[in-house]
Protein backbone atom coordinates (compact mmCIF):
# COMPACT_ATOMS: atom_id res chain seq x y z
CA UNK A 1 0.00 0.00 0.00
CA UNK A 2 1.35 3.60 -0.70
CA UNK A 3 1.55 6.11 2.39
CA UNK A 4 -2.05 7.82 1.18
CA UNK A 5 -3.95 4.19 1.83
CA UNK A 6 -2.51 3.74 4.90
CA UNK A 7 -3.24 7.47 6.01
CA UNK A 8 -6.66 6.76 4.66
CA UNK A 9 -6.85 3.50 7.02
CA UNK A 10 -5.18 5.31 9.79
CA UNK A 11 -7.83 8.08 9.29
CA UNK A 12 -11.09 5.81 9.68
CA UNK A 13 -9.12 3.55 12.32
CA UNK A 14 -7.94 6.06 14.56
CA UNK A 15 -8.90 9.85 13.17
CA UNK A 16 -7.50 12.62 15.42
CA UNK A 17 -5.04 10.78 16.92
CA UNK A 18 -1.77 11.15 14.63
CA UNK A 19 -1.01 14.01 12.05
CA UNK A 20 0.42 13.14 9.17
CA UNK A 21 3.68 14.42 7.06
CA UNK A 22 3.24 13.52 3.50
CA UNK A 23 6.03 14.13 2.20
CA UNK A 24 8.14 12.97 4.56
CA UNK A 25 5.82 9.61 4.73
CA UNK A 26 5.57 9.75 8.68
CA UNK A 27 2.82 10.18 11.11
CA UNK A 28 3.33 11.82 14.20
CA UNK A 29 1.62 10.73 17.51
CA UNK A 30 1.16 12.38 20.73
CA UNK A 31 2.48 9.95 24.29
CA UNK A 32 -1.23 9.90 25.17
CA UNK A 33 -2.62 8.67 21.93
CA UNK A 34 0.52 6.10 21.26
CA UNK A 35 -0.89 3.11 22.63
CA UNK A 36 -4.18 3.34 20.75
CA UNK A 37 -2.63 3.74 17.44
CA UNK A 38 0.32 1.17 18.05
CA UNK A 39 -2.54 -1.62 18.79
CA UNK A 40 -4.58 -0.60 15.18
CA UNK A 41 -1.09 -0.68 13.25
CA UNK A 42 -0.48 -4.40 14.47
CA UNK A 43 -3.96 -5.36 14.84
CA UNK A 44 -5.52 -3.64 11.70
CA UNK A 45 -6.35 -6.34 8.52
CA UNK A 46 -5.28 -3.81 6.13
CA UNK A 47 -2.10 -2.77 7.62
CA UNK A 48 -0.50 -5.69 9.65
CA UNK A 49 2.92 -4.40 10.51
CA UNK A 50 3.84 -7.08 11.67
CA UNK A 51 7.79 -6.37 11.87
CA UNK A 52 9.28 -3.52 14.12
CA UNK A 53 12.46 -3.06 12.22
CA UNK A 54 13.95 -0.04 13.90
CA UNK A 55 13.08 1.78 16.99
CA UNK A 56 15.39 4.91 17.97
CA UNK A 57 15.56 7.92 20.47
CA UNK A 58 16.58 11.10 19.27
CA UNK A 59 17.39 14.43 20.67
CA UNK A 60 17.78 17.42 17.98
CA UNK A 61 18.63 19.66 20.03
CA UNK A 62 16.57 22.93 18.68
CA UNK A 63 14.20 22.47 21.10
CA UNK A 64 13.21 20.81 24.59
CA UNK A 65 11.91 17.54 23.12
CA UNK A 66 13.40 14.33 22.95
CA UNK A 67 11.80 11.81 20.47
CA UNK A 68 11.52 8.01 19.02
CA UNK A 69 11.60 7.25 15.59
CA UNK A 70 9.46 3.58 14.97
CA UNK A 71 10.08 2.05 11.62
CA UNK A 72 6.95 -0.42 10.54
CA UNK A 73 6.99 -2.71 8.09
CA UNK A 74 4.51 -5.45 7.24
CA UNK A 75 6.22 -8.56 5.64
CA UNK A 76 2.48 -9.39 4.21
CA UNK A 77 1.81 -6.19 2.10
CA UNK A 78 5.11 -4.72 1.91
CA UNK A 79 5.02 -1.53 2.80
CA UNK A 80 6.28 0.36 5.54
CA UNK A 81 5.63 3.32 7.89
CA UNK A 82 7.82 5.81 9.52
CA UNK A 83 6.05 6.77 13.54
CA UNK A 84 7.32 9.83 15.57
CA UNK A 85 6.50 10.53 18.92
CA UNK A 86 7.87 13.68 21.10
CA UNK A 87 8.25 14.08 24.19
CA UNK A 88 9.33 16.85 26.83
CA UNK A 89 12.72 16.89 27.90
CA UNK A 90 11.89 17.89 31.38
CA UNK A 91 9.50 14.52 32.23
CA UNK A 92 10.12 12.16 29.22
CA UNK A 93 7.35 9.68 29.10
CA UNK A 94 6.09 7.34 25.88
CA UNK A 95 3.95 4.21 27.23
CA UNK A 96 6.08 0.97 25.94
CA UNK A 97 4.82 -1.07 23.05
CA UNK A 98 7.19 -3.96 24.25
CA UNK A 99 3.65 -6.19 24.91
CA UNK A 100 2.84 -5.52 21.20
CA UNK A 101 6.17 -6.32 19.21
CA UNK A 102 9.01 -8.07 21.50
CA UNK A 103 11.73 -6.31 19.16
CA UNK A 104 10.54 -2.73 21.41
CA UNK A 105 11.84 -4.51 24.60
CA UNK A 106 15.67 -4.59 24.16
CA UNK A 107 15.08 -1.49 21.93
CA UNK A 108 13.22 0.62 24.31
CA UNK A 109 15.84 -0.30 27.16
CA UNK A 110 18.74 1.02 24.82
CA UNK A 111 16.40 4.26 24.50
CA UNK A 112 16.10 4.74 28.23
CA UNK A 113 19.62 3.87 28.18
CA UNK A 114 21.27 6.66 25.84
CA UNK A 115 18.41 9.02 26.12
CA UNK A 116 16.51 8.76 29.54
CA UNK A 117 12.96 8.71 28.08
CA UNK A 118 10.65 6.13 30.62
CA UNK A 119 8.62 3.67 29.03
CA UNK A 120 5.50 3.18 30.88
CA UNK A 121 4.45 -0.07 31.46
CA UNK A 122 7.85 -1.83 29.81
CA UNK A 123 8.48 -5.21 31.21
CA UNK A 124 11.89 -4.69 32.75
CA UNK A 125 13.08 -1.14 32.21
CA UNK A 126 16.66 -0.87 33.20
CA UNK A 127 19.96 -0.14 31.01
CA UNK A 128 21.40 -2.26 28.57
CA UNK A 129 24.55 -1.23 27.42
CA UNK A 130 25.93 0.98 30.37
CA UNK A 131 26.63 -0.19 33.40
CA UNK A 132 23.67 0.26 35.86
CA UNK A 133 25.25 2.84 38.33
CA UNK A 134 26.11 4.98 35.13
CA UNK A 135 25.01 8.70 35.83
CA UNK A 136 22.90 10.89 33.08
CA UNK A 137 22.43 9.56 29.64
CA UNK A 138 25.49 10.36 27.03
CA UNK A 139 23.10 10.69 23.88
CA UNK A 140 21.21 13.59 24.93
CA UNK A 141 22.85 16.56 23.34
CA UNK A 142 22.81 18.66 26.79
CA UNK A 143 25.67 15.66 28.44
CA UNK A 144 28.22 16.72 30.34
CA UNK A 145 30.63 14.23 31.14
CA UNK A 146 31.59 12.89 33.91
CA UNK A 147 35.12 13.72 35.09
CA UNK A 148 35.89 10.03 36.80
CA UNK A 149 34.06 6.70 37.35
CA UNK A 150 35.18 4.26 39.72
CA UNK A 151 38.16 6.47 40.42
CA UNK A 152 38.96 5.72 36.56
CA UNK A 153 39.64 9.18 34.22
CA UNK A 154 36.81 9.54 31.66
CA UNK A 155 38.20 12.60 30.28
CA UNK A 156 41.17 11.34 27.64
CA UNK A 157 44.38 12.80 29.19
CA UNK A 158 46.41 14.19 26.10
CA UNK A 159 49.28 16.28 28.29
CA UNK A 160 51.89 13.33 26.75
CA UNK A 161 51.09 14.11 23.22
CA UNK A 162 49.99 17.16 22.59
CA UNK B 1 25.26 -52.29 59.90
CA UNK B 2 22.01 -50.47 58.27
CA UNK B 3 23.51 -49.17 54.66
CA UNK B 4 20.04 -47.78 54.13
CA UNK B 5 20.60 -43.83 54.43
CA UNK B 6 18.11 -41.61 55.73
CA UNK B 7 17.69 -38.92 54.26
CA UNK B 8 14.73 -36.16 55.29
CA UNK B 9 13.04 -35.26 52.19
CA UNK B 10 11.84 -32.06 53.21
CA UNK B 11 15.04 -30.75 54.36
CA UNK B 12 16.35 -30.82 50.39
CA UNK B 13 16.43 -27.23 48.49
CA UNK B 14 14.70 -27.54 45.24
CA UNK B 15 14.85 -24.21 44.54
CA UNK B 16 16.19 -22.07 41.20
CA UNK B 17 19.31 -22.13 41.03
CA UNK B 18 21.11 -19.12 39.04
CA UNK B 19 24.12 -20.23 36.47
CA UNK B 20 26.42 -17.58 35.41
CA UNK B 21 27.98 -18.48 32.07
CA UNK B 22 30.46 -15.45 30.35
CA UNK B 23 31.41 -12.70 30.34
CA UNK B 24 34.89 -14.59 29.67
CA UNK B 25 33.63 -17.75 27.99
CA UNK B 26 35.00 -19.59 25.28
CA UNK B 27 31.29 -20.38 23.60
CA UNK B 28 29.68 -16.98 24.00
CA UNK B 29 31.37 -15.49 20.72
CA UNK B 30 33.21 -12.26 22.80
CA UNK B 31 31.91 -11.05 25.40
CA UNK B 32 28.53 -11.95 26.52
CA UNK B 33 27.31 -12.81 30.02
CA UNK B 34 24.31 -15.07 30.34
CA UNK B 35 22.33 -15.45 33.50
CA UNK B 36 20.63 -18.70 33.37
CA UNK B 37 17.85 -19.69 35.79
CA UNK B 38 18.17 -23.51 36.14
CA UNK B 39 15.90 -26.44 37.67
CA UNK B 40 18.49 -28.80 37.89
CA UNK B 41 19.67 -29.72 34.19
CA UNK B 42 16.60 -28.22 32.68
CA UNK B 43 16.66 -24.07 31.76
CA UNK B 44 13.74 -22.11 32.85
CA UNK B 45 14.95 -18.27 32.55
CA UNK B 46 17.81 -16.51 30.66
CA UNK B 47 19.05 -13.37 30.80
CA UNK B 48 21.41 -11.94 28.27
CA UNK B 49 23.68 -9.23 30.19
CA UNK B 50 25.44 -7.30 26.82
CA UNK B 51 26.78 -4.14 27.01
CA UNK B 52 30.87 -5.30 27.42
CA UNK B 53 31.98 -4.48 24.40
CA UNK B 54 30.32 -0.80 24.11
CA UNK B 55 32.40 1.42 22.54
CA UNK B 56 29.78 4.49 21.78
CA UNK B 57 29.85 4.42 18.56
CA UNK B 58 26.95 6.56 17.98
CA UNK B 59 27.96 9.07 20.09
CA UNK B 60 31.46 9.20 18.30
CA UNK B 61 29.35 9.45 15.29
CA UNK B 62 27.74 12.84 16.07
CA UNK B 63 31.15 14.22 16.21
CA UNK B 64 32.69 12.96 12.68
CA UNK B 65 32.05 13.65 9.38
CA UNK B 66 29.96 11.29 7.08
CA UNK B 67 33.33 9.95 5.39
CA UNK B 68 35.33 9.82 8.82
CA UNK B 69 32.18 7.41 10.37
CA UNK B 70 33.85 4.61 7.40
CA UNK B 71 36.48 2.57 9.56
CA UNK B 72 34.33 2.73 12.79
CA UNK B 73 31.28 0.65 11.07
CA UNK B 74 34.15 -1.83 10.26
CA UNK B 75 34.28 -2.30 14.29
CA UNK B 76 31.24 -3.13 14.63
CA UNK B 77 30.79 -6.10 12.74
CA UNK B 78 34.56 -7.23 12.63
CA UNK B 79 33.80 -10.53 10.90
CA UNK B 80 31.65 -9.08 7.63
CA UNK B 81 33.28 -5.69 7.82
CA UNK B 82 32.42 -5.20 3.81
CA UNK B 83 28.56 -5.67 4.45
CA UNK B 84 28.85 -2.68 7.47
CA UNK B 85 30.50 -0.30 5.18
CA UNK B 86 27.87 -1.14 2.45
CA UNK B 87 24.61 -0.27 4.59
CA UNK B 88 26.16 2.47 5.66
CA UNK B 89 27.43 3.84 2.00
CA UNK B 90 23.75 2.91 0.58
CA UNK B 91 22.01 4.70 3.72
CA UNK B 92 24.10 7.63 2.68
CA UNK B 93 23.70 7.43 -1.63
CA UNK B 94 19.97 7.08 -0.83
CA UNK B 95 20.01 10.30 1.36
CA UNK B 96 22.13 11.78 -1.19
CA UNK B 97 20.25 10.70 -4.51
CA UNK B 98 23.50 9.23 -5.75
CA UNK B 99 24.00 6.95 -8.99
CA UNK B 100 26.63 4.86 -9.02
CA UNK B 101 28.44 3.64 -11.74
CA UNK B 102 27.47 0.24 -12.84
CA UNK B 103 31.34 -1.05 -12.00
CA UNK B 104 30.97 -0.11 -8.79
CA UNK B 105 27.94 -1.61 -7.90
CA UNK B 106 29.44 -5.06 -9.39
CA UNK B 107 32.58 -5.38 -7.23
CA UNK B 108 30.36 -4.11 -4.00
CA UNK B 109 28.38 -7.22 -4.67
CA UNK B 110 31.48 -9.67 -5.56
CA UNK B 111 33.25 -8.23 -2.38
CA UNK B 112 29.72 -8.88 -0.07
CA UNK B 113 29.69 -12.14 -1.43
CA UNK B 114 33.15 -13.03 -0.69
CA UNK B 115 32.46 -11.43 3.00
CA UNK B 116 29.14 -13.57 2.96
CA UNK B 117 31.42 -16.56 2.59
CA UNK B 118 33.71 -15.56 4.50
CA UNK B 119 31.53 -14.87 7.60
CA UNK B 120 28.92 -17.93 7.37
CA UNK B 121 32.87 -20.27 7.24
CA UNK B 122 32.85 -18.24 10.98
CA UNK B 123 29.85 -19.19 12.11
CA UNK B 124 29.05 -22.75 11.19
CA UNK B 125 33.13 -23.25 12.13
CA UNK B 126 32.53 -21.52 15.67
CA UNK B 127 29.14 -23.59 15.78
CA UNK B 128 30.92 -27.03 14.95
CA UNK B 129 33.49 -26.40 17.71
CA UNK B 130 30.90 -25.18 20.44
CA UNK B 131 29.78 -28.68 20.49
CA UNK B 132 32.65 -30.37 20.11
CA UNK B 133 33.25 -31.04 16.11
CA UNK B 134 36.96 -29.12 15.94
CA UNK B 135 38.49 -30.53 13.01
CA UNK B 136 35.52 -28.85 10.77
CA UNK B 137 36.89 -25.53 12.47
CA UNK B 138 40.26 -25.82 10.90
CA UNK B 139 38.93 -26.55 7.35
CA UNK B 140 36.82 -23.56 7.83
CA UNK B 141 38.80 -21.23 8.92
CA UNK B 142 41.23 -22.62 6.39
CA UNK B 143 39.78 -21.51 3.32
CA UNK B 144 38.33 -18.11 5.07
CA UNK B 145 42.18 -17.57 5.43
CA UNK B 146 41.94 -17.56 1.13
CA UNK B 147 38.79 -14.74 1.11
CA UNK B 148 41.06 -12.74 3.49
CA UNK B 149 44.23 -13.47 1.32
CA UNK B 150 41.91 -12.07 -1.82
CA UNK B 151 41.27 -8.95 0.42
CA UNK B 152 43.99 -8.42 0.91
CA UNK B 153 44.96 -8.29 -2.12
CA UNK B 154 42.02 -6.17 -3.03
CA UNK B 155 42.85 -3.54 -0.48
CA UNK B 156 45.17 -3.92 2.03
CA UNK B 157 43.44 -5.17 5.14
CA UNK B 158 42.64 -8.48 6.06
CA UNK B 159 39.37 -7.37 8.25
CA UNK B 160 38.76 -3.90 8.83
CA UNK B 161 38.81 -3.26 5.52
CA UNK B 162 37.36 0.31 4.87
CA UNK B 163 37.05 -0.38 1.39
CA UNK B 164 33.28 0.38 -0.15
CA UNK B 165 33.13 4.49 0.45
CA UNK B 166 30.23 6.93 -0.33
CA UNK B 167 29.45 7.02 -3.94
CA UNK B 168 32.13 4.51 -4.74
CA UNK B 169 34.90 2.07 -3.46
CA UNK B 170 38.63 3.03 -1.99
CA UNK B 171 40.73 0.88 -5.27
CA UNK B 172 39.50 -0.63 -8.49
CA UNK B 173 39.96 -4.11 -8.63
CA UNK B 174 43.65 -5.37 -9.18
CA UNK B 175 44.94 -6.85 -12.00
CA UNK B 176 44.75 -10.16 -11.47
CA UNK B 177 41.82 -9.93 -8.94
CA UNK B 178 39.18 -11.56 -11.01
CA UNK B 179 41.34 -14.41 -11.85
CA UNK B 180 42.35 -15.05 -8.57
CA UNK B 181 38.54 -15.15 -7.55
CA UNK B 182 38.01 -17.46 -9.97
CA UNK B 183 40.53 -19.75 -8.68
CA UNK B 184 39.54 -19.55 -5.14
CA UNK B 185 35.69 -20.44 -6.15
CA UNK B 186 37.24 -23.40 -8.38
CA UNK B 187 39.34 -24.57 -5.46
CA UNK B 188 36.16 -23.96 -2.96
CA UNK B 189 33.34 -25.43 -4.64
CA UNK B 190 33.93 -29.20 -4.02
CA UNK B 191 35.39 -28.15 -0.39
CA UNK B 192 31.53 -27.64 0.69
CA UNK B 193 30.48 -31.36 -0.24
CA UNK B 194 33.53 -31.99 1.65
CA UNK B 195 31.64 -29.89 4.71
CA UNK B 196 28.50 -31.92 4.50
CA UNK B 197 30.32 -35.13 4.68
CA UNK B 198 32.70 -34.06 7.99
CA UNK B 199 29.48 -31.83 9.52
CA UNK B 200 26.71 -31.31 7.87
CA UNK B 201 25.47 -35.00 7.50
CA UNK B 202 27.35 -36.22 10.66
CA UNK B 203 24.62 -38.50 13.01
CA UNK B 204 26.57 -36.70 16.01
CA UNK B 205 26.10 -33.44 14.84
CA UNK B 206 22.72 -34.10 13.78
CA UNK B 207 21.70 -35.47 17.01
CA UNK B 208 22.72 -32.88 18.92
CA UNK B 209 21.12 -29.66 16.77
CA UNK B 210 18.10 -31.31 14.81
CA UNK B 211 14.68 -30.69 16.71
CA UNK B 212 16.49 -28.53 19.71
CA UNK B 213 15.72 -24.69 20.19
CA UNK B 214 12.95 -24.64 17.55
CA UNK B 215 12.12 -20.83 16.77
CA UNK B 216 8.41 -20.62 15.49
CA UNK B 217 8.17 -18.20 12.56
CA UNK B 218 5.72 -16.06 14.08
CA UNK B 219 7.94 -15.24 16.98
CA UNK B 220 10.68 -15.11 14.86
CA UNK B 221 9.15 -11.74 13.25
CA UNK B 222 7.74 -10.62 16.42
CA UNK B 223 11.35 -10.53 17.99
CA UNK B 224 12.75 -8.99 14.84
CA UNK B 225 14.91 -11.61 13.80
CA UNK B 226 16.19 -11.08 10.88
CA UNK B 227 18.75 -13.13 8.12
CA UNK B 228 19.68 -16.74 8.52
CA UNK B 229 18.30 -17.10 12.07
CA UNK B 230 14.61 -16.46 10.45
CA UNK B 231 15.16 -17.64 7.02
CA UNK B 232 15.82 -21.45 9.34
CA UNK B 233 12.48 -21.15 10.68
CA UNK B 234 11.11 -21.30 6.88
CA UNK B 235 10.15 -17.80 6.31
CA UNK B 236 11.60 -16.81 2.89
CA UNK B 237 12.65 -13.33 3.49
CA UNK B 238 15.59 -11.86 2.45
CA UNK B 239 16.17 -8.09 1.48
CA UNK B 240 18.30 -8.46 -1.52
CA UNK B 241 14.90 -10.36 -3.01
CA UNK B 242 12.12 -8.31 -0.97
CA UNK B 243 13.97 -4.88 -0.57
CA UNK B 244 16.32 -4.85 -3.44
CA UNK B 245 19.35 -2.51 -3.69
CA UNK B 246 22.87 -2.88 -6.24
CA UNK B 247 22.54 -4.70 -9.22
CA UNK B 248 21.12 -7.70 -6.89
CA UNK B 249 17.60 -7.78 -9.35
CA UNK B 250 19.89 -8.58 -12.48
CA UNK B 251 21.22 -11.63 -10.99
CA UNK B 252 19.75 -15.49 -10.66
CA UNK B 253 19.93 -17.09 -6.80
CA UNK B 254 17.49 -18.47 -4.88
CA UNK B 255 16.56 -17.84 -1.06
CA UNK B 256 17.31 -21.02 0.84
CA UNK B 257 14.91 -21.83 3.68
CA UNK B 258 14.62 -24.61 6.77
CA UNK B 259 12.35 -27.60 5.74
CA UNK B 260 12.67 -29.06 8.76
CA UNK B 261 14.85 -31.71 6.93
CA UNK B 262 16.18 -33.50 9.77
CA UNK B 263 13.69 -32.91 12.77
CA UNK B 264 11.22 -29.85 13.18
CA UNK B 265 11.73 -26.24 11.11
CA UNK B 266 13.38 -23.87 12.59
CA UNK B 267 15.89 -25.94 15.33
CA UNK B 268 19.59 -25.31 15.20
CA UNK B 269 19.93 -27.71 12.10
CA UNK B 270 17.86 -25.66 10.03
CA UNK B 271 19.37 -22.50 10.91
CA UNK B 272 23.31 -24.14 10.39
CA UNK B 273 22.00 -25.63 7.07
CA UNK B 274 20.32 -22.68 5.61
CA UNK B 275 24.03 -20.76 6.40
CA UNK B 276 25.85 -23.69 4.18
CA UNK B 277 23.56 -23.66 1.13
CA UNK B 278 23.55 -19.59 1.13
CA UNK B 279 27.56 -20.14 0.92
CA UNK B 280 26.54 -22.10 -2.39
CA UNK B 281 24.38 -19.55 -3.61
CA UNK B 282 26.79 -16.46 -3.08
CA UNK B 283 29.38 -18.90 -5.14
CA UNK B 284 26.65 -18.68 -7.67
CA UNK B 285 25.80 -15.11 -7.86
CA UNK B 286 29.74 -14.35 -7.88
CA UNK B 287 30.16 -16.37 -10.87
CA UNK B 288 27.63 -14.45 -12.66
CA UNK B 289 28.84 -11.28 -11.13
CA UNK B 290 32.70 -11.94 -12.42
CA UNK B 291 31.14 -12.35 -15.93
CA UNK B 292 28.66 -9.58 -16.23
CA UNK B 293 31.53 -6.74 -14.84
CA UNK B 294 31.43 -3.88 -16.56
CA UNK B 295 34.38 -1.25 -17.12
CA UNK B 296 34.07 2.19 -15.93
CA UNK B 297 35.89 4.79 -13.53
CA UNK B 298 34.97 3.38 -9.32
CA UNK B 299 35.98 6.83 -8.03
CA UNK B 300 33.50 8.71 -10.08
CA UNK B 301 30.41 9.51 -8.34
CA UNK B 302 32.57 9.72 -5.16
CA UNK B 303 31.25 13.21 -3.80
CA UNK B 304 34.15 16.18 -2.58
CA UNK B 305 31.83 16.37 0.27
CA UNK B 306 29.62 14.46 1.86
CA UNK B 307 26.83 16.92 3.31
CA UNK B 308 23.14 15.28 2.59
CA UNK B 309 20.38 17.67 2.35
CA UNK B 310 18.09 18.28 5.29
CA UNK B 311 16.43 15.02 6.16
CA UNK B 312 16.31 11.48 7.43
CA UNK B 313 16.33 7.91 6.00
CA UNK B 314 15.81 4.16 7.33
CA UNK B 315 17.75 2.47 5.12
CA UNK B 316 18.37 -1.36 5.36
CA UNK B 317 21.24 -4.17 4.10
CA UNK B 318 20.59 -7.78 4.23
CA UNK B 319 24.03 -8.53 5.86
CA UNK B 320 25.46 -12.28 6.78
CA UNK B 321 23.69 -11.46 10.09
CA UNK B 322 20.24 -10.00 8.77
CA UNK B 323 19.02 -6.86 8.53
CA UNK B 324 21.18 -3.96 9.00
CA UNK B 325 19.45 -0.37 9.53
CA UNK B 326 20.95 2.68 9.13
CA UNK B 327 18.77 5.72 10.48
CA UNK B 328 20.39 9.23 9.64
CA UNK B 329 19.37 12.47 10.76
CA UNK B 330 20.96 15.13 8.84
CA UNK B 331 20.12 19.07 9.14
CA UNK B 332 22.64 19.72 6.14
CA UNK B 333 25.60 20.00 7.87
CA UNK B 334 29.43 17.74 7.63
CA UNK B 335 28.21 15.51 10.53
CA UNK B 336 25.27 13.78 11.12
CA UNK B 337 22.74 14.73 13.97
CA UNK B 338 21.93 11.33 14.83
CA UNK B 339 22.76 7.95 13.67
CA UNK B 340 21.07 5.04 14.85
CA UNK B 341 22.12 1.17 13.86
CA UNK B 342 19.76 -0.88 13.59
CA UNK B 343 22.13 -4.05 14.91
CA UNK B 344 21.12 -7.69 12.93
CA UNK B 345 22.30 -9.67 15.90
CA UNK B 346 20.70 -7.34 18.50
CA UNK B 347 17.67 -8.53 17.99
CA UNK B 348 18.52 -12.37 17.49
CA UNK B 349 20.33 -12.73 20.51
CA UNK B 350 16.74 -10.88 22.33
CA UNK B 351 14.95 -13.82 21.01
CA UNK B 352 16.98 -16.41 22.96
CA UNK B 353 15.73 -15.93 26.47
CA UNK B 354 12.23 -17.31 24.29
CA UNK B 355 13.46 -19.94 22.17
CA UNK B 356 16.06 -21.50 25.21
CA UNK B 357 13.15 -22.31 27.48
CA UNK B 358 12.76 -25.67 28.59
CA UNK B 359 16.01 -27.19 27.06
CA UNK B 360 19.01 -28.75 28.94
CA UNK B 361 22.25 -26.35 29.72
CA UNK B 362 24.31 -28.17 27.19
CA UNK B 363 21.73 -27.18 24.16
CA UNK B 364 21.97 -23.61 25.28
CA UNK B 365 25.39 -23.69 23.62
CA UNK B 366 24.34 -25.56 20.28
CA UNK B 367 21.27 -22.59 20.63
CA UNK B 368 23.75 -19.72 21.01
CA UNK B 369 25.89 -21.09 18.22
CA UNK B 370 23.39 -21.50 15.71
CA UNK B 371 21.87 -17.73 16.39
CA UNK B 372 25.61 -16.22 15.19
CA UNK B 373 25.96 -13.50 17.26
CA UNK B 374 29.11 -11.33 17.12
CA UNK B 375 29.08 -8.85 19.91
CA UNK B 376 31.11 -6.01 18.45
CA UNK B 377 27.51 -4.92 16.75
CA UNK B 378 25.12 -5.47 19.43
CA UNK B 379 26.80 -3.57 21.86
CA UNK B 380 28.10 -1.00 19.46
Amino acid sequence: MEFSQIKKVLDIRCSGLFEAEIDRHTIRVLPENWLTVAKVLKADADLTFDSLMCLSGFDLGDSDMLGIACHFYSMDKGHMLEVIIETPKKNPTIPSIANIWRTADWHEREVYDLYGIIFEGHPDLKRILLPDDWEGHPLRKDYVQAETYHGITIKKDKTYWE
Amino acid sequence: MNTKTHIDQSLIKTDEMVLNMGPQHPSTHGVLRLKIHTDGEIVRKIEPIIGYLHRCFEKHCENLGYEQIVPFTDRCDYIASMHMNHGYALALERLMGIELPPRVEYIRVIVGELQRIASHLVALGTFGLDIGAITPFTWMIRDRERVLDLFEYLCGARLLYNYIWVGGVSHDLPEKFIRRTKEFLDYFTPQIDEFDQLLTFNKIFIERTADVGILPPDVAVNYGVTGPSLRGSGVNWDLRKNDSYSVYPDLEFDIPVGTGQMGSVGDCWDRYYVRMLEIRESIRIINQALKAIPAGDVHAAIPKKVRPPKGSVYSRFETARGELGYYIISDGKNIPVRLKMRSPAFCNLSVISEIAEGWMISDIIAILGSLDIVLGEIDR
